[in-house]
């Protein structure tokens, strides 16, 4: 069944237009990629989806219930989770703390503190420790275990691998393997063409805003993304 | 020995402020918001003690179980029903907002209750004093008002770093979008955090008018103490405003011993010194 | 050819321009056709008018919120009563006297102050007023706690004869409302304005173009604080009598000004203009009722800073497409058809 599906989402920073009639859909336990230049709207699209940016409640349906206007903590609420660009851990909290915030919003489910430990071990020695001492790789651990811990069944990555060395990008994408064998589906933004084809079903390629195109990533010609990607 | 004394009236004082400054640190630390009608939310507490007492016959401290809850709803609401709208507007809305809260909350005490100067009574308390050898004395109401600061600052301490809710605070108060991305309801956290910071806003306003004369306009000489203790003391620190709190009464006991009428100025002069060379205060922690 | 040309004036500033003129000029002629409580009133609406123009520069335009201008205001009138009284200077040389005087003193409050942002500099001054309030009220020559007052023949310096004084210091008011509203107005139009605005939509941004941001605060608190002891020095030689409360009241000075560039328009030359009428028609209204007239304005200001917050001007000129005192400057195509 489709769990997402945006319907002409338009969004605008201001005057500013970001998006252009864009349609997604994305079925239940799919990992769908979106890729994309620079400024091509790939976070754009996902904070419209995670409410931190409003439009008309239709441009976004989830589960069939419009949400397009709702905030982002009401949308945390009914299932959708977002690891953000930059992770954006918080500074004065340590990274149990972080998790633990990530829960907030109490939604039942499989993850918790203790199975988040079991996916990313190296957290778990790491717990007490102010979130922003930890390196990169472990860091953005920590921002995709605090989405986990609202149990959502929508998980929105941004940009997992951004500024992360190959070996440790590995690392991360295997854990992605995980969380989608549970079931979750999973929306992901990256810059690393390749690593987003190969975890993904299906992908979509952004350009100044709009849809440039779109096609399942089994076999597909990289050339034609490469010409899609940069607007040629 | 009258230094000394000197020194402790001085530091015991700093429980007040430090009373006084709590309210202002929370809504600034976590909603950025600068609260010009601090003091006299502080006086309209004593007011409103003052009335429940007269109804109930009950004396001022024992009015509290009432006042709290009262001043925490009236926090709430108007965070939730005014000051929320003020977030997002730059600097002048917050201000220009809780300044026309302020006059309003002077000029409608004023019109309710006049002019004149009031004091709650709390009773034999208000002038008992502990003597302590080598003529040491320290007046029993200052011991007991520094003892309810400690105990007010140990309690955020609690909240903030062993509660869910505190840990939201400070999440908010790092990076209000990311939090609201993980599913906290930043609105209402709001009107929680300025209905608990009029806990103590309550608590300070109820405390400062068993031992001095309040009227009306007695709100902004308390939001300019508070100021100058967090100020002091450096913004962000809890414990901090405490010292500052700490550093404002010993400067103010010194000017008070060379002539009472320099008092409040001793404070201030205190207060722009270290403004000057110290800009970030003593124990400053904030990142903005 | 050319085919833009800046302009700076507007059909409506032109008509403005002339309405402006004759009011003016009935303004001045006033003491012939108006009662000596006319005067008064007017002299009122004039200094209240500097006041709110000088607070609008330094908030509406530089960004730096000031709870604290009362203390220049207060400064000048102490330094006129001062100069005056015990040093015998000439009443006119000492009311000049409070602008070096104010100025000078701003350096160091200034220094002070902005080490603090926003609210914090808005208490900040707050603090600095008190101090010299507290001051005055503790120096023995400035007369402690009661103050000071102006002696019957410093008073007949300006005119022996009490109608004739009246006159002088009601178009002295006339004169300094409309010498602050020039100041201002010509301020705004130079370079330093399109510095000053530019400050005020985005700091960083003019800062990163080469605005020097600081050095265009400083320049402006020290040019108003002088300007405004200028008004206080005036303001205290009709009332004749000065104490620290009096002088340096935040009420009287700092919130009723406030109210005015906020309700009227903060940002605009024209919204101080608006704001004081309206504040003495509400004050006039409910004189009967107290201080109720306080307790509306501040709602009014806070309904207005919620929900139209370029105030009353401000949303006239938006919708209408008005501007009385052009400041910006336009883009006009000229020959683009022919």
């Amino acid at each position: 069944m489709t769990l997402l599906q945006t319907q002409n989402l338009s969004a605008f920073y201001g005057d500013f237009q970001a998006l252009f009639d864009v349609n997604v859909s994305v079925e239940q336990g799919e990992t769908v990629a979106i890729i994309g230049a620079n400024g091509a709207g790939k976070t754009t699209f996902l904070r419209a989806v995670a409410g931190a940016l409003q439009t008309a409640p239709q441009m976004v349906l989830f589960d069939g219930q419009p949400v397009g206007d709702k905030t982002a903590h009401d949308i945390v609420r009914l299932g959708i989770a977002m690891a953000p660009e930059g992770r954006r851990l918080f500074p004065s909290l340590s990274v149990e703390e972080n998790l633990l915030l990530g829960g907030h919003s109490k939604r039942p489910g499989p993850w918790n503190l203790q199975r988040v430990y079991d996916l990313f071990p190296r957290l778990r020695e790491l717990r007490h420790l102010p979130a922003t001492d930890l390196s990169g790789g472990q860091q953005q651990m920590t921002t995709v275990g605090r989405a986990l811990m609202s149990n959502p069944r929508l998980l929105l990555c941004d940009e997992l691998s951004l500024g992360l060395a190959p070996v440790i990008i590995r690392d991360i994408y295997d854990c992605l393997g995980k969380i989608t064998a549970e079931g979750t589906t999973v929306v992901l933004v990256e810059q690393d063409v390749n690593r987003a084809l190969d975890a993904s079903v299906r992908f979509y390629c952004f350009q100044e805003g709009r849809l440039a195109l779109t096609a399942p990533t089994k076999g597909f010609d990289r050339a034609a993304i490469s010409a899609a990607y940069f607007g040629m | 020995m009258e230094w000394l004394n000197t020194f402790i009236q001085g530091s015991l004082l700093g429980g007040i402020y430090a009373l006084f400054a709590i309210g202002l640190s929370l809504s600034f630390g976590i909603m950025r918001l600068v609260n010009i009608a601090h003091g006299d939310l502080i006086v309209l507490s004593a007011y409103v003690a003052m009335v429940i007492g007269q109804g109930t016959g009950l004396d001022p401290i024992s009015c509290l179980v009432i006042v709290v809850p009262l001043m925490f709803a009236l926090g709430y609401a108007l965070q939730r029903g005014l000051l929320n709208q003020t977030l997002s507007g730059g600097l002048l809305p917050p201000l220009l907002v809780t300044f026309g809260i302020s006059i309003i909350i002077q000029n409608g005490l004023l019109q309710v209750f006049g002019a004149y100067t009031h004091r709650l009574q709390e009773g034999a308390i208000e002038t008992a004093s502990l003597q302590f050898p080598g003529g040491i004395l320290i007046g029993v109401y200052p011991l007991v008002v520094f003892g309810v600061a400690l105990l007010a600052l140990g309690s955020l301490q609690l909240l903030f770093y062993r509660t869910g809710l505190g840990r939201a605070f400070r999440a908010v108060s790092d990076d209000a979008d990311t939090a609201e991305l993980m599913g906290v309801d930043n609105r209402k956290l709001y009107a929680v955090a300025l209905g608990i910071a009029m806990i103590f806003t309550a608590i300070a306003g109820v405390l400062f008018a068993i031992r001095t004369n309040f009227d009306p306009a007695a709100g902004p000489i308390r939001l300019i103490l508070a100021f100058e203790a967090v100020i002091i003391g450096g913004l962000g620190s809890m414990w901090g405003t405490l010292i500052g709190g700490m550093v404002l009464g010993i400067a103010q006991a010194v000017g008070a011993a060379v002539s009472p009428t320099w008092q409040i100025l001793a404070g201030h002069i205190a207060f722009l010194i270290i403004l000057i060379v110290r800009p970030s205060g003593l124990f400053p922690r904030t990142r903005d | 050819m050319e085919t833009v040309r800046v302009e700076r004036g507007t059909r409506a500033s032109r008509i403005f321009a002339l309405v402006a003129v004759i009011a003016l000029a009935a303004l001045v002629a006033l003491p012939w056709w108006g009662d000596a409580g006319d005067m008064r009133l007017i002299a009122e609406m004039a200094y209240y008018l500097a006041l709110a123009q000088l607070w609008n520069l330094l908030a509406g335009y530089a960004g730096l919120v000031s709870v604290g201008q009362q203390a220049y205001v207060g400064l000048g009138g102490y330094v006129l009563f001062y100069l005056t009284g015990a040093l015998s200077v000439n009443v006119y040389v000492a009311l000049l006297l409070a602008a070096p005087f104010a100025g000078l003193l701003s350096i160091p409050v200034s220094i002070a102050v902005f080490r603090l942002r926003g609210a914090y500099f808005a208490v900040g001054t707050w603090v600095v007023s008190e101090v010299f309030a507290l001051a005055a009220s503790l120096i023995p020559v400035l007369g402690g706690g009661s103050g000071l007052s102006l002696t019957p023949d410093i008073m007949r310096e300006i005119a022996p004869d009490r109608a004739d004084r009246d006159m002088i210091l009601y178009l002295m008011s006339l004169a300094t409302a409309v010498v602050v509203f020039a100041i201002a107005y010509l301020l705004l139009r130079s370079r330093h304005g399109l510095a000053l605005t530019a400050i005020r939509d985005s700091e960083p941004a003019s800062a990163s173009l080469g605005v020097n941001t600081f050095r265009t605060k400083f320049i402006i608190y020290i040019v108003t604080a002088m300007c405004t002891a200028l008004v206080g020095g005036l303001i205290f030689l009709q009332k004749l009598r000065i104490s620290p409360e009096a002088g340096f009241s935040i009420n009287d000075w700092t919130v009723v000004v406030i109210f005015m560039v906020v309700i009227g328009g903060i940002g605009t030359i024209e919204g101080p203009f608006i704001g004081m009428l309206v504040f003495i028609v509400l004050r006039e209204l409910l004189a009967d009722y107290g201080s109720y007239y306080l307790i509306l304005m501040g709602a009014i200001a806070i309904v207005v800073m919620l929900r139209a917050p370029s105030g009353i001007w401000g949303w006239v000129s938006n919708r209408f497409n008005i501007q009385l005192f052009p400041v910006g400057r336009r883009l006009a195509l000229v020959d683009w058809l022919r």
